[in-house]
């Protein structure tokens, strides 16, 4: 049963055939309003989590299909000491496939291994993040028309974001990126994933804490968020969050067609009056992860034969 | 000291000395109702000193599995007292309930009943990660 766990799972052609249903669904969403008729996603979130539980959701919806909840860990047999493997289990035999958050890393990996439908990986603590990857690519797609030949910066918390981890490894694997990866020391990119993605694929890379600075290069800027929830140490989280706030004033140097990007929530990393800038894409990333999704629902559901 | 030679069996020869015994752990040996003799410091040209493990009689688990704790071990087939076949244990691919994931946030540590998986991540380096969260495995 074909599952998604990380982004390496799709190759580079079946994300270039998911970003097309993606912006075929934009442009066409009554073609594919009841494909979905009579089938179910069920939706197990043992962590706190509201835009990609609720992008899952939609996206189940606009496709004519239905959806069944865990949105609380502490409301379900997991509670109980049930294993992730037995929740796997138990729900294939309600839903056709799984989207599952869990806080531990692995989590929906053994859910996949255990399940009789697909399962769809929607965050792991830290680990991987497919479909907020698949999110990022849509939009960069469909704002600059093509995903090679990008230079790429990536500001603020590198060291805990999987987000970020995720988008450098699918970005690496299209020709002529490069990567300006810009945090302060205490955040800066593993030394592994440095090493075992970029330098591996000989992906050019820069490291900097300049953000300003690195700005007037990139045809991408994809801010994150440092989050509390990574820290162990909460003097830690406290020194750091402020690291790099992005201003009107700080984009002056950047170029005109340079995309913003965000996986949200922010807390103040982006400056309000940021988003009124035509260059702020991160609420259009938004909408287009639930097209995504639906775009992902869709190949898999077709692989499983169930559609 | 003389340990006799052994008739059909395996000779695990070149261990660093002072790990014999961890390798015997790990083989699970004192399991066997064959003869197994376990040989520390043993002089050795090549090494200085050196540890010996002989098992007279059949192991189950595939010895390549050594490459993991030290890939110069030198592994050898003994058939009717002849050696058949010497070797080097090669990397395994996968090592399995061999090494446990250190890494707090991993399924494993709280879905202990997990087997452990690491898979081979680099060969040069001798680099295993986890299957679940794909941290390095540490001994």
């Amino acid at each position: 049963m074909r599952s998604v766990i990380r982004i390496a799972d799709l190759s580079v052609e079946e994300i270039a055939g998911l970003n097309a249903t993606a912006s075929d669904i934009i442009a066409h969403p009554k073609n594919y309003a009841e494909v979905c008729h009579g089938k179910k996603l069920a939706t197990l979130f043992f962590e706190p989590s509201t835009r990609t539980r609720l992008s899952f959701e939609a996206a189940m919806y606009d496709l004519g299909g239905h959806v069944l909840s865990v949105s609380d860990g502490n409301s379900s047999s997991a509670a109980k000491g049930e294993s992730v493997a037995d929740t796997a289990k138990t729900v294939s035999c309600y839903a056709d496939i799984i989207a599952m958050r869990h806080p531990k890393e692995g989590a929906p990996y053994v859910a996949s291994v255990n399940a009789s439908v697909p399962v769809i990986n929607a965050g792991d603590g830290g680990h991987n993040h497919p479909t907020q990857t698949l999110t990022d690519l849509l939009t960069i797609q469909r704002e600059k028309g093509h995903l090679d030949g990008l230079t790429i910066g990536v500001c603020g918390d590198l060291k805990f974001g999987r987000t970020v981890h995720s988008l450098l490894e699918a970005m690496s694997r299209y020709p002529g990126t490069r990567f300006v990866l810009i945090s302060p020391e205490e955040l800066k990119l593993p030394s592994y994933v440095k090493k075992d993605i970029l330098e591996a694929q000989g992906v050019p890379y820069i490291q900097t804490t300049d953000l300003e600075g690195s700005l007037p290069e990139l045809d991408a800027l994809y801010m994150t968020r440092v989050q509390r929830e990574r820290f162990f140490n909460e003097e830690d989280y406290l020194r750091l969050k402020d690291s790099y706030i992005l201003t009107p004033e700080r984009l002056r140097s950047a170029r005109q067609d340079m995309i913003i990007l965000h996986p949200l929530p922010r807390v103040n990393e982006i400056s309000l009056a940021v988003d009124a800038d035509p260059r702020a894409c991160y609420f259009k990333q938004v909408a287009n992860g639930k097209f995504a999704r639906m775009a992902l629902i869709l190949m898999l559901l077709k692989e499983a034969g169930t559609l | 000291m003389n340990v006799d030679a052994i008739k059909n069996g395996i000779v695990i020869d070149h261990i660093k000395a002072g790990q014999g015994m961890e390798i015997y752990r790990f083989l699970g040996l004192e399991s066997l109702d064959c003869p197994v003799a376990l040989m520390k410091n043993v002089v050795s040209h090549q090494m200085g000193k050196k540890d010996i493990i002989k098992i007279d009689g059949e192991l189950g688990p595939d010895l390549n599995v050594l490459g993991y704790i030290d890939p110069d071990i030198t592994i050898d087939i003994i058939q009717d007292e002849r050696c058949l076949r010497k070797y080097h244990p090669t990397l395994p691919e996968q090592i399995r309930d061999i090494v446990r994931c250190k890494n707090p946030r991993c399924i494993t540590t709280t879905e202990q009943e997990l087997p452990q998986i690491f898979r081979l991540a680099d060969r040069e380096k001798k680099v295993y990660r986890c299957i679940y969260c794909d941290a390095k495995a540490k001994t």
